[in-house]
């Protein structure tokens, strides 16, 4: 699996805690400009594995090769206490080991939609804000991974297609590798490259088009979310405008009509 | 057994020693519970200063069992406990506030009994536990400015690190910030600033000391680095205006302090009310 642009190899990962079996025998490998979306249920162990990736948690068994330089990453939440002064200009700038250049700094947060909150309390914002800042934190520290565990939680609807832009940008332009949680598998399909299924093991990975399919994907999110997905993949053949106006996607190819090939987990149970 | 509270001081012109010597003392303590009072509000560990105060005492009858100053069996236990804590605290599934209430009253229970076998040493119980500022000698004040330079020192060139731990430790190790050993270094300036704190305030009102102050500063800041300044500057008034007090009105002197730090909180919440 693992090729030359290996930013993040996981191999045989098992995390128990507290007897209770978390991860088993997970492998998964993000390459730079590769986006790697885990999907799975509450307590599939999605956020335990980022943080296995991020060395945050140790694995009982198993390799974690990290050989990013600079890493980004956006944890699920932020329990920033009330009693804590700190401006979100100050939080930013906490990011960067030298001093923060004031004017990337500012055009980082416009880039995620949060100019405005420049001056605020980082307490004060709301969930959405807070998301965005953080995307905003992790984009500053010009990371060659990105590891992101649900970016877009508690964001407005139009501001989460507009996040999943900027995040797939970072990868095709950018070139930054792109390990994510998210539990909307539909809207970020079409910016995916590389879909794991997660249920504690790895039940089945590969092509966003053919996980969708995948029996075990199906059993583990139900008919209703998978017609959901049908109907999505095949409503947007086609991107927007600012103005509202119809544009074809750009780039021909896009990743969900090439390739259906999938992998299956080692804990499979088809039949 | 009410003796060192200040009551029974009698006045004269020795009185002004003891004052300038009880405020140097309450100075140094100021201007450390100040900033380490905001770590432990921020990173909300007030059960953690409480604990380490509590079995403080025991280190005090330890200091006392093996012919050594209590103040140094009260450092050496603190630094003990912090470290037993530290690593209490990184293994979270051990449940650590419940073994913090354990550490403390359990350690403060067998303080006090062995002190009440201990027959032929005569200890002054309510000044550990209220605080005998005014008992302060000379030799104190060097000790306490001594640790409270080493302890803004410390802190000083730890700050960036102890900040982003503070605000999210996960966010912090992902940054490259030394996050287990900021924690640790944290844990033993509390415990030093317990162990000082404990001399001022006594064993009860330590964490009031520490996160009082700081409370008290926050409406009024913007940055981590105001609110500490502040905190450390609405201690050292508190310790004046507490030791004022308790000079005029015969009042103890560590629960006077304490009350002016209470109402400073309190004005500092009508004041900032948006």
């Amino acid at each position: 699996m693992s090729g030359g642009g290996s930013l993040l190899a996981l191999s045989g990962v098992r995390l128990s805690h507290g007897g209770h079996l978390v991860l088993d025998r997970v492998d998964l490998t993000v390459q730079a400009g590769r986006i790697i979306t885990v999907v799975g249920p509450n307590g599939a162990g999605k956020s335990s594995l980022l943080k296995v990736a991020l060395g945050l948690l140790r694995p009982d068994a198993g390799t974690v090769e990290r050989s990013a330089s600079v890493i980004g990453y956006v944890p699920q939440r932020l329990d920033i206490g009330r009693l804590l002064p700190l401006s979100v200009r100050r939080f930013l700038a906490m990011a960067v080991p030298d001093r923060a250049d004031s004017r990337r700094l500012e055009d980082t947060l416009d880039t995620v939609g949060a100019g405005h909150v420049l001056n605020r309390q980082v307490a004060d914002l709301s969930g959405g804000e807070l998301q965005r800042v953080l995307l905003a934190r992790a984009l500053l520290r010009r990371p060659d991974l990105l590891v992101l565990d649900e970016p877009v939680g508690g964001v407005d609807v139009a501001g989460q297609a507009e996040l999943y832009d900027l995040i797939t940008r970072q990868a095709r332009d950018g070139g930054v590798g792109v390990l994510m949680v998210s539990h909307d598998l539909h809207v970020v399909m079409a910016a995916t490259d590389h879909v794991v299924c997660l249920n504690r093991h790895v039940c089945c990975a590969g092509h966003p088009e053919a996980v969708s399919r995948h029996p075990e994907y199906l059993a583990l999110f139900g008919p209703r979310v998978a017609a959901s997905l049908a109907i999505y993949t095949h409503a947007h053949d086609h991107g927007h405008g600012a103005d509202g106006s119809v544009l074809p996607l750009e780039g021909g190819g896009e990743p969900h009509v090439q390739g259906h090939g999938h992998v299956h987990g080692p804990g499979c149970r088809h039949g | 057994m009410f003796k060192g509270m200040g009551t029974c001081m009698g006045r004269g012109a020795a009185m002004d020693d003891f004052l300038l010597r009880a405020l140097m003392a309450g100075a140094a303590v100021a201007l450390v519970a100040g900033p380490l009072g905001c770590f432990i509000v921020w990173r909300r560990m007030a059960y953690f200063g409480d604990a380490l105060a509590h079995s403080a005492l025991l280190g005090i009858v330890a200091g006392l069992l093996l012919g050594v100053a209590p103040l140094a069996g009260v450092v050496a236990l603190c630094v003990v406990a912090a470290l037993i804590l530290a690593h209490a605290e990184a293994d979270r599934a051990s449940g650590s506030d419940s073994l913090l209430g354990i550490l403390a009253h359990g350690s403060l229970a067998l303080g006090l009994v062995l002190l009440s076998l201990m027959d032929r040493v005569r200890v002054d119980l309510m000044g550990w536990l209220f605080g005998d500022i005014l008992a302060v000698g000379a030799d104190d004040i060097v000790w306490l400015w001594g640790g409270a330079l080493l302890v803004l020192a410390v802190l000083a060139s730890q700050w960036r690190s102890l900040v982003a731990a503070a605000v999210d430790e996960d966010l912090a190790v992902v940054e490259g910030h030394p996050v287990a050993r900021a924690r640790i270094v944290l844990m033993l300036l509390v415990a030093l600033g317990v162990a000082a704190a404990m001399k001022v305030v006594g064993v009860m009102l330590v964490t009031a000391m520490l996160i009082i102050p700081a409370a008290a500063a926050r409406r009024l800041s913007r940055t981590p680095e105001q609110m500490a300044v502040l905190a450390a500057m609405a201690g050292l008034t508190a310790v004046a205006l507490g030791l004022g007090g308790s000079w005029m009105w015969d009042t103890p002197s560590g629960p006077s302090i304490v009350t002016v730090a209470t109402v400073f909180f309190l004005l500092s919440r009508t004041f900032s009310r948006r």
